[in-house]
């Protein structure tokens, strides 16, 4: 099952590196900037708006499907966006990669998160951290396997959509492997040798809320804020890691060349990719709200560590960006797990889906609050660390807001639970309907 | 009995290394790329 999740995230994750076709569109087809960024960002919009109202035909049709889905929509939007390059035309390529693809996204992404976690009863923290782990591994190899591609091709239009035929074909290809493998496991199913402890966690509930329950949930909108507070304060620094870097130490005796201010991105990557894993594993052990406790609360001691210490240390600045980006990652990784905890695995993915509805909000704030501060500090005629002070303790604001947000989670009230015989039911009626997926 | 445990285990192999190859090189140019924060 993990080769199955990984085959889908690992390509899905693509997603993260379309920054590289920025520059060779923008000068094949006479673009903005701004205009460049549109196929990825209604990219983003749709992962949200599929995942949340697809969900709940993840749930229904099963796993194979859903990854079936997102295989044709990802690789099908790669291939018109290729005839989009070939005949130049720009719209073409957004309505391929940003809406086709970008259905892609949301289905493939929540595809295989509730039976991962169906499977590893044991360990679900660990079980999506793998596969959402994926998700930014992707970029890892899309970037440098996509610049290697437009340098034998070209990057002119002819070069771009030759590019985006071959991806859409390999990844097509690729993904094939998750469709093929993917299973449910059968009702019940344990670990050989693992029994259910007899007393679960005062967070942990044995009993399961549907999606359309969830939603009317206070735990639910927490959890929404946690995951929207995280992630945008994640995003200040992922989206402003090379030229903060750079600024922030302009004015020292060591300043930081381009090329070293890339090779901080790449770090700022691997630690948002190993946090996925590695965090969501601890949260198995010590518990998701504890894990949310220390996202939020030593992330808002790193974010002050970076305000306090200026242009002081240039490791000091590395570690804490370090690990502001790995509780990036891990609050990805860990919510499934979170959300298991609270409605149980009945309707996991759809409620996953509309809970990825605070990404596609955070994902326009946090990029908006830093450069949009930024510009202004730098039109008051400010420098150095003096351009993101005040950023940076916007980000403390909107931690504390998500640490608060956690702390009011409390287990779900029982008139929200699905009653047993139904829930039963269901499950006796869903392999009839998934068929081939068991 | 024998057979079909050790055509499991190639597969098993086969469907891992489907994943880790990939990812290990984007791992490896990405440890190249970060290196030049010390040396760049």
């Amino acid at each position: 099952m993990p080769p199955a999740a990984l085959s889908v995230h690992l390509s899905i994750g693509q997603a993260y590196a379309w920054s590289v076709f920025k520059p060779p569109l923008e000068s094949s087809m006479d673009l903005s900037g701004t205009a460049s960024a549109l196929p990825f960002q209604l990219g983003i919009v749709m992962l949200g708006l599929s995942a949340a109202f697809g969900g709940t035909l993840v749930e229904r049709n099963g796993p194979r499907w859903a990854m079936f889905v997102s295989l044709v929509c990802f690789s099908s939007g790669f291939l018109v966006a290729s005839l989009g390059a070939a005949t130049s035309q720009f719209w073409l390529v957004v309505l391929g990669y940003g809406f086709i693809g970008g259905i892609g996204l949301g289905i493939g992404y929540i595809s295989p998160v509730s039976t991962l976690m169906k499977w590893f009863p044991d360990r679900p923290g660990m079980a999506t951290g793998i596969a959402i782990m994926g998700f930014g591994g992707g970029a890892l190899i899309a970037s440098p396997w996509s610049s290697w591609l437009m340098e034998r091709f070209g990057t002119d239009n002819g070069g771009i959509a030759t590019t985006f035929l071959v991806h859409g074909l390999t990844y097509g290809v690729f993904m094939a492997l998750g469709v093929l493998l993917v299973r449910v496991p059968p009702e019940g199913w344990r670990p050989a040798g693992w029994e259910p402890p007899l007393e679960q966690g005062h967070m942990v509930s044995t009993a399961d809320v549907s999606a359309r329950n969830a939603l009317r949930t206070p735990q639910f909108w927490c959890l929404w804020v946690v995951l929207c507070m995280n992630v945008t304060a994640g995003i200040g620094i992922l989206e402003k890691a090379a030229p903060m870097i750079g600024d922030y130490f302009k004015d020292t005796d060591t300043p930081v060349s381009a090329t070293a201010a890339a090779g901080f991105v790449a770090l700022l990557s691997a630690a948002n990719m190993t946090g996925r894993l590695v965090w969501s594993s601890t949260s198995d052990l010590i518990g998701r709200k504890n894990m949310y406790r220390i996202y939020l609360g030593v992330g808002a001691l790193m974010y002050l560590a970076i305000a306090q210490l200026g242009d002081s240390s240039k490791p000091l600045f590395v570690v804490c960006a370090l690990v502001i980006l790995s509780f990036y990652g891990g609050g990805f990784a860990t919510v499934p797990a979170y959300l298991k905890d609270l409605f149980g695995t009945y309707q996991v993915g759809a409620i996953h889906g509309r809970l990825l509805t605070a990404w596609s909000v955070a994902g326009v704030l946090g990029p908006y609050i830093v450069n949009k501060v930024a510009d202004h500090q730098e039109e008051a005629g400010k420098t150095g660390p003096g351009l993101y002070s005040l950023s940076l303790t916007i980000m403390i604001a909107l931690l504390v807001v998500g640490f608060i947000a956690n702390e009011l989670v409390r287990p779900v009230h029982p008139r929200f639970h699905e009653p047993a015989p139904a829930a039963a039911a269901e499950a006796e009626a869903a392999p009839a309907e998934k068929g081939g997926d068991r | 009995m024998s057979e079909p445990t050790g055509n499991r285990t190639a597969l098993t192999v086969a469907v891992w290394a489907w994943v880790v190859l990939p990812f290990g090189y984007g791992v490896y140019e990405l440890i190249r790329k970060a290196t030049q924060l010390f040396t760049g």
